[in-house]
C-alpha cells in the first residue's frame, strides 16, 4: 500500500515537473516588444503550466483505464457496483473551484498591471466632456519619462489604417513611434468594425464606427512590427495590414519634422 | 368494440407510408423523425465539410488564389451557419432527443407529435434556401455572427435569406425545446421519478430550457437587423445613430448558450454510452444532474466574454471573466465523474467507447484553452485569431461531433437491428482523431503568433503550419469514407444484433430492435435504476428473465 502511494506520488511529481519544464522551455509566443508583453507572457506561462498538468494527468488516466480495465476475450460480467463517492466528488468540486478562483484573482492582477483598471485619461483629445469614450487598455504610464504623451488619432476604413499626428498636422499610412514612450491612440472607424492588433505588443482593440475607443501602449524594442486588422471587415480583410515602426527618439524626431506641415 | 379499434388501426396504418418512404413523409412517429433529423443533418454535414475543405485549400497557400475573396467570405459564413444550425444543433437535440427521450420517459411518442414533425420539416427548406442563396446574388458574407455594420453594407439578398433561414431554424429549435420540456416533465410513465431518469433526459431538459430562454432573443435581434437592412432603420446602423455593440450583446446572449445547446446533449449521450460499455453505474448521478443545471444557469450569464475587445468597460470584463471561468467547475465535475465511471469497469474496446474517450481528451483540451480565453488579459491578445478557431473546434468538433459518431456506433443496432463493422469503425476513429488533432492543434500556435481568423491571405511565415493544418483537414475528409461504407454495408449485410447487443439496462433496449411503432408491445417497463450494472439484485433479475 505504501509502495503504491509512493509510486503515485512519484508519477504526479513527474507530471508536474514535465509540465514546468515544457512551460519554461517551449516558447509559443512572438517576441516581446511592449511593456504589456512580458506581463502577458507571465500569465501565459502560468496558465500553460496549469493546463499541461491537467491535460497530461487526464490523458494518462483515460489511457491507463482503457488498458487496465479493458475486457479481455471471453470475459463476462459487470464492473464493481459503485454509484458514487461523496468525498471524492466534493474533492473534485472544491479543488477546481480553488484553482479557478486563484487563476481569476491572478489574471485580475495581471489586468491591473496592464492598466486595464486605470481610468482612461485622454482629456486632451476629448472634444467635450460629454463625449463618451469606451474602454480600451490604458497602460500604466511610463512614470520615468518626462516627455508628454504622444497622441495619435487612428482612423480605420475598408481596408486601411490612417494615422493622424495632430501636433504635426499630417497623416501617415505607417505608424511611427519613439521607443519607451507612452503612446495614446484614439481610434474610430469610418465604416465597419475593424480591430487594431499588434501581436508583438499583445494588445488588441476593436475600432468601432460611432464609438471612439482608446488604446495606450509603450513600445520597448526598436523595430518594425505588423498592425493587423482582426475583425472581419469585408473581402480584403486578410490584406488589411499596416506597419508600426518603433524608432530611437532622435530618428522619430527626424521623421516627424520631415513630415510635419511647416507653419506659414 | 373490437371491430371499431381494428378499423381505426387500419386507417392509421394506411395513412402512414411504410418502409423507406416513411422517412420522406410527414410522419408523426418520434423514431422516424429522429432518423429524419440525423440523416438530414448528416447530409448538411457533408456540405459544411466540403466548404471547410475549400477553406483549407485556400489557406494552403498564403495568397488568396483558390477563390475570389468575397466568395471566400461566403464560404466561411455558410460553413459556420450550416455546421451549427443544420448539423450539430439538430442532430444532438433533434435526432437523438426524438429517438431516445420517449423511450427514456416510458412514453409511446413525444408530447406534441405534430409540432415535432413541423419542427423537423422546417429544416430542409431553410437549409436549401441558405445554400441556394449563393446562386441568387451571393450568399451572406458577414460571418455566422453577422455583425453590423458589415452585415448591413454587404449585398442584401444573401444576408436577408441568411436571416430568414436562421429564423426558421431557430423556430424549429424552439418547437423542439418546448416538446422536450413537456415530454420529460409530463409524459413520464407512472411511478418513474425525475431522479430515476437516464442522464440524457436531464441534459435535454437543461438544453431545452436554454433553447426556450435564449433563442427568442436571437430571433428578435435578427428581425431588427433585417429592418436595418431592408427598411433603413437605425437600430444597429451607426450612420443613423445606431449602436453596433448592442447587437453583439444581443447576439451573444443567444450564441453563447448555443455552445451549451450543442454540448450539453453530447454530455448526456456520453453519460449513456460509458456505463453500458464499461459495465459500471454512472458515477455520481446527483452531482451530474446538479452540474448540468449549474452549466445552464452560468451559461446564461457569460455572453460578454466574446466581446472583451469590443470596448466593454472594465467591471464588465471582470464579471464575465469570473462567471466564465466558473463554468469549468461543473464541467470538470462531469469529466471526473466519467473517468470514475471507467475506473474499475470492464471496458469493451469498440468504436463507441473510442469516440467517447476521444471526446473526453479533445474536450478537456478545449476546456483548458477555454478557461485561458476567459481571462481578459489573455483574451485580448488572441481574440479573433486562429487560437479561438482552434479552441471552439476542439469544443464543437472534438466534443459534439465525436459524440455524434460515438452515438451512431452505439445506437445503430437499436435502429436497424444490425451491428456496424468494428474494423471499419476503429479505422474511422483513428483517421478522425489523428486528422482532427493535426488540423486544429497547430492553429493555436498560428493565433498566438499573429494570424487572425476569417482571412483568405496571410503572412507567408505561417505557410508551413497552415499546410500541416490542411493535411489534417484532408484526413478528416477521408475519414468519412470508411464511415459511409460501413453504414451502407451494415444496413444490408451487418451482423444481426439481436434486441440488446450491449446487454444494456436503459429502457430503449428493453424492446425489440428495431422497436415497434408504439415502442413496446405491452406496457412500458419501469426502469428505476437505468445504470444498475453490477448491482447483485438487478443481475439476478436479468438472469431469471433469461432463464424464462
Amino acid at each position: 500500500m505504501l509502495n503504491k502511494n509512493y509510486s503515485l506520488f512519484l508519477l504526479i511529481s513527474a507530471i508536474i515537473g514535465i509540465s514546468f519544464w515544457i512551460g519554461f522551455n517551449v516558447n509559443l509566443l512572438p517576441q516581446e516588444a511592449s511593456i504589456n508583453a512580458p506581463i502577458y507572457d507571465e500569465l501565459f506561462k502560468i496558465l500553460f503550466i496549469i493546463g499541461l498538468i491537467l491535460f497530461i494527468g487526464m490523458s494518462l488516466i483515460i489511457i491507463y483505464s482503457l488498458f487496465k480495465f479493458r475486457r479481455t476475450n471471453g470475459q463476462t460480467g459487470d464492473g464493481i457496483y459503485l454509484e458514487g463517492n461523496l468525498k471524492l466528488e466534493i474533492i473534485w468540486t472544491v479543488i477546481p473551484s480553488i484553482i479557478v478562483l486563484i487563476v481569476g484573482l491572478y489574471s485580475y492582477d495581471i489586468y491591473d498591471r496592464m492598466g486595464g483598471m486605470k481610468e482612461l485619461n485622454n482629456h486632451e483629445m476629448m472634444h467635450s466632456d460629454s463625449e463618451k469614450i469606451w474602454a480600451g487598455i490604458s497602460e500604466s504610464s511610463n512614470e520615468l519619462s518626462g516627455i508628454e504623451n504622444l497622441n495619435i488619432e487612428v482612423s480605420a476604413m475598408q481596408f486601411a489604417f490612417l494615422f493622424n499626428y495632430p501636433k504635426g498636422e499630417f497623416i501617415s499610412g505607417e505608424l511611427h513611434v519613439p521607443v519607451n514612450e507612452k503612446i495614446s491612440m484614439k481610434m474610430e472607424s469610418k465604416d465597419v468594425i475593424h480591430a487594431f492588433w499588434v501581436p508583438e505588443f499583445r494588445i488588441k482593440q476593436d475600432i468601432i464606427p460611432g464609438q471612439p475607443t482608446i488604446l495606450n501602449f509603450t513600445p520597448t524594442k526598436v523595430g518594425k512590427y505588423p498592425i493587423i486588422c482582426a475583425e472581419l471587415c469585408g473581402p480584403y480583410h486578410g490584406g488589411m495590414r499596416a506597419s508600426i515602426i518603433v524608432e530611437e527618439p532622435s530618428d522619430y524626431e527626424n521623421w516627424f519634422n520631415q513630415n510635419k506641415k511647416t507653419k506659414v | 368494440m373490437t371491430i371499431l379499434i381494428n378499423s381505426k388501426n387500419e386507417q392509421k396504418e394506411s395513412l402512414q407510408p411504410k418502409g423507406i418512404l416513411r422517412y420522406f413523409s410527414f410522419s408523426l412517429d418520434h423514431k422516424v423523425i429522429g432518423i429524419q433529423y440525423l440523416v438530414c443533418g448528416f447530409l448538411f454535414y457533408l456540405v459544411g465539410g466540403s466548404l471547410a475543405s475549400a477553406i483549407r485549400i485556400e489557406l494552403a497557400s498564403p495568397m488568396s488564389d483558390f477563390m475570389p475573396r468575397d466568395v471566400y467570405n461566403q464560404v466561411l459564413t455558410l460553413h459556420g451557419t450550416i455546421m451549427i444550425f443544420l448539423w450539430i444543433v439538430p442532430v444532438v437535440n433533434g435526432a437523438f432527443g426524438n429517438y431516445l427521450i420517449p423511450f427514456y420517459v416510458g412514453a409511446r411518442d413525444m408530447a406534441f407529435p405534430r409540432l415535432n414533425a413541423v419542427a423537423f420539416w422546417l429544416i430542409p427548406p431553410s437549409g436549401l434556401m441558405l445554400i441556394t442563396s449563393y446562386f441568387v446574388d451571393g450568399a451572406a458574407q458577414a460571418g455566422w455572427t453577422a455583425y453590423p455594420p458589415l452585415s448591413i453594407t454587404t449585398p442584401q439578398s444573401g444576408q436577408i435569406i441568411w436571416i430568414l433561414s436562421v429564423l426558421l431554424l431557430g423556430g424549429s429549435s424552439i418547437f423542439g425545446g418546448i416538446n422536450f420540456i413537456a415530454t420529460i416533465l409530463k409524459l413520464r410513465r407512472p411511478g418513474l421519478k425525475l431522479m430515476q431518469l437516464p442522464m440524457y433526459c436531464w441534459a435535454m431538459l437543461g438544453t431545452s430550457i436554454l433553447v426556450v430562454l435564449s433563442t427568442p432573443v436571437l430571433a428578435g435581434t435578427l428581425i431588427l437587423l433585417s429592418f436595418d437592412i431592408v427598411a433603413n432603420t437605425g437600430f444597429f446602423n451607426p450612420v443613423l445613430g445606431g449602436n453596433v455593440v448592442v447587437y453583439q450583446h444581443l447576439f451573444w446572449f443567444y450564441s453563447h448558450p448555443a455552445v451549451y445547446i450543442m454540448v450539453l446533449p453530447a454530455f448526456g449521450l456520453v453519460s449513456e454510452i460509458l456505463p453500458i460499455h464499461c459495465r459500471k453505474p454512472l458515477f455520481g448521478y446527483t452531482t451530474m444532474v446538479f452540474s448540468i443545471m449549474g452549466i445552464v444557469v452560468l451559461g446564461l450569464v457569460v455572453w460578454a466574454h466574446h466581446m472583451f475587445t469590443s470596448g466593454t468597460p472594465p467591471w464588465m470584463r471582470l464579471f464575465f471573466t469570473i462567471a466564465t471561468a466558473f463554468i469549468a467547475v461543473p464541467t470538470g465535475i462531469k469529466f471526473f465523474n466519467w473517468v470514475a465511471t471507467m475506473w474499475g469497469g470492464k471496458i469493451s474496446i469498440n468504436s463507441a467507447i473510442l469516440f467517447s474517450c476521444g471526446f473526453i481528451l479533445n474536450f478537456v483540451f478545449g476546456g483548458i484553452t477555454g478557461v485561458a480565453l476567459a481571462q481578459v488579459p489573455f483574451d485580448i491578445h488572441v481574440h479573433d485569431t486562429y487560437f479561438v478557431v482552434a479552441h471552439f473546434h476542439y469544443i464543437v468538433y472534438g466534443g459534439s461531433v465525436f459524440v455524434i459518431f460515438s452515438s451512431i456506433y452505439h445506437w445503430f443496432p437499436k435502429v436497424t437491428g444490425r451491428l456496424l463493422n468494428e474494423t471499419l469503425g476503429i479505422l474511422h476513429f483513428a483517421i478522425t482523431f489523428i486528422g482532427f488533432n493535426l488540423c486544429f492543434a497547430p492553429q493555436h500556435w498560428l493565433g498566438l503568433n499573429g494570424m487572425p481568423r476569417r482571412v483568405a491571405e496571410y503572412d507567408p511565415q505561417f505557410q508551413l503550419i497552415n499546410q500541416v493544418s490542411s493535411l489534417g483537414a484532408l484526413l478528416m475528409a477521408i475519414s468519412t469514407i470508411p464511415f459511409l461504407i460501413n453504414i451502407l454495408l451494415s444496413l444490408k449485410n451487418g451482423k444481426k444484433a439481436g434486441n440488446n447487443p450491449w446487454n444494456a439496462l436503459t429502457p430503449e433496449w428493453l424492446t425489440t430492435s428495431p422497436p415497434p411503432v408504439e415502442n413496446w408491445e405491452g406496457e412500458a417497463p419501469l426502469v428505476k435504476e437505468p445504470y444498475g450494472y453490477g448491482n447483485p439484485i438487478i443481475s439476478k433479475q436479468e438472469n431469471t428473465k433469461k432463464a424464462i
